[in-house]
């Protein structure tokens, strides 16, 4: 996905501080990062999709300059055209599935209305079994729909990547199978380039074209 | 009798008119306290919460003393505007605000500071603006909480008392709300529209608790 990234951040919580260092290239399309809770994963997730500054640094994608301190440029989240999948999805309670799907679809300071109905909306509904529930409301789906729903809503602007947050923590194992296996037809037929944090190995071993590790902050070292 | 349906009426349009204020005020002070960090954000919470603990009367003396002819504020009203707000419906209705304010704000504050904070970022990922974040995820998640409380802050603005009596006076059919109206009755000795008073002011305040206990938070169908 030709990301290049060199980013350093420092959170402070009270006397304890936390340092985040990373520079990576890789022209691969499936990315994997590894690493424990804390290592830093998802700060560096949220620092490509603009929605942590870095200090210094920059963060390009593709050849375009999301993010550089020197040059002053900061992107706003609003115009990365990122696919960001939440470790819970953060889907939006208030809205159904629909709605939820085809909203970033909408502009402006409106949400779609219920019955929205948009050509990619319902080809989304279509490729991903979610006809049945489209008038439902997160709380009531089961948690692959709730999944698919998210990354439904993160793929309709088509993005430039897709940023993935520990996407099956929250299942079952035997759900877990299932859905590495649907992410792995879906990104291979849309060609979309991913980076996957996690801290299970299978994932890296599912996905990692490239599996970087990240521990306290660094990348400690990397697995071609 | 004669007291009943203008102090009735009245009472409504006060009451309607600081609800409406406080809403706009309440939701944007709220949403202020609840997302910027400034200095001074604990002294001017506690400040706005005064009216929630202080007498009424003092609140109404405090007013005067600012709206009042008297005072700079007062005066630049009158001379530049021609505006007096003192012995008229609405001081009564800026007096009925003052009061229910904290009612409005707090729950409001608690609200917008129980939205998930993902939410909104997820929101600002899929390329939705700053004003979509808000109008779009912030408030429709946190609607309930504030309802509650402007439903909480009308009941306290019909059933304001003292502040409005010291701004607005009591004259009737002009700014004698149906609780200064019962005060006077009872003073009077006129028995029957005292009870008449007391029966409608008594349901409207349940009429009212009524709904705010259907909106109240932990009844959230869709979380």
């Amino acid at each position: 996905m030709q990301l290049d990234l060199d980013i350093h951040k420092t959170l402070r919580s009270g006397r304890r501080a936390f340092d985040l260092q990373v520079s990576l290239r890789s022209d691969s399309q499936r990315l994997v990062i590894l690493g424990p809770s804390g290592a830093g994963k998802s700060l560096l997730l949220k620092a490509i999709a603009g929605l942590m500054t870095p200090e210094q640094g920059h963060v390009r994608l593709g050849g375009c300059t999301l993010f550089d301190s020197a040059a002053r440029i900061n992107m706003a989240p609003q115009r990365r055209r990122m696919a960001y999948l939440f470790q819970d999805y953060a889907l939006f309670p208030h809205l159904n599935v629909r709605q939820n799907i085809a909203f970033g679809l909408r502009r402006g300071w409106l949400n779609p209305p219920r019955r929205t109905d948009h050509a990619a909306v319902e080809h989304w509904l279509d490729a991903f079994e979610l006809r049945a529930v489209a008038e439902q409301y997160p709380a009531e789906l089961s948690g692959g729909q709730r999944q698919r729903t998210a990354l439904a809503r993160a793929l309709i602007a088509e993005p430039r990547a897709l940023l993935l947050d520990e996407p099956f923590a929250a299942l079952d194992a035997h759900l877990r199978r299932h859905m590495r296996a649907e992410l792995d037809t879906l990104q291979r037929r849309l060609q979309v380039p991913m980076l996957l944090i996690s801290h299970d190995p299978e994932d890296a071993e599912a996905f990692g074209d490239q599996v970087l590790y990240l521990d306290n902050g660094r990348l400690t070292s990397a697995v071609g | 009798m004669d007291a009943v349906w203008p102090a009735l009426i009245l009472s409504l349009k006060v009451a309607g008119w600081a609800t409406a204020i406080t809403l706009l005020l309440g939701v944007a002070v709220g949403y202020l306290l609840a997302r910027a960090r400034f200095p001074g954000r604990d002294l001017l919470d506690t400040l706005l919460t005064l009216p929630m603990v202080m007498p009424p009367t003092v609140l109404g003396y405090y007013l005067l003393v600012l709206l009042g002819r008297q005072s700079a504020f007062g005066a630049w009203l009158q001379d530049t505007f021609g505006i007096n707000l003192i012995f008229t419906w609405q001081g009564a209705v800026i007096a009925a605000s003052v009061v229910a304010f904290p009612l409005v704000f707090k729950p409001a504050r608690a609200a917008f500071e129980a939205v998930d904070g993902q939410l909104e970022q997820a929101a600002r990922v899929l390329g939705v603006s700053e004003a979509g974040v808000f109008f779009r995820v912030t408030l429709p998640l946190a609607w309930r909480g504030i309802m509650t409380g402007v439903l909480l802050g009308f009941a306290r603005a019909l059933g304001e008392f003292g502040a409005t009596l010291m701004v607005a006076g009591s004259i009737p059919g002009k700014t004698q709300t149906l609780s200064i109206a019962v005060y006077e009755a009872v003073q009077a000795g006129q028995d029957d529209t005292a009870n008449l008073l007391v029966l409608i002011t008594s349901a409207l305040c349940i009429t009212v608790l009524l709904l705010a206990g259907r909106l109240a938070p932990g009844r959230i169908a869709n979380r």
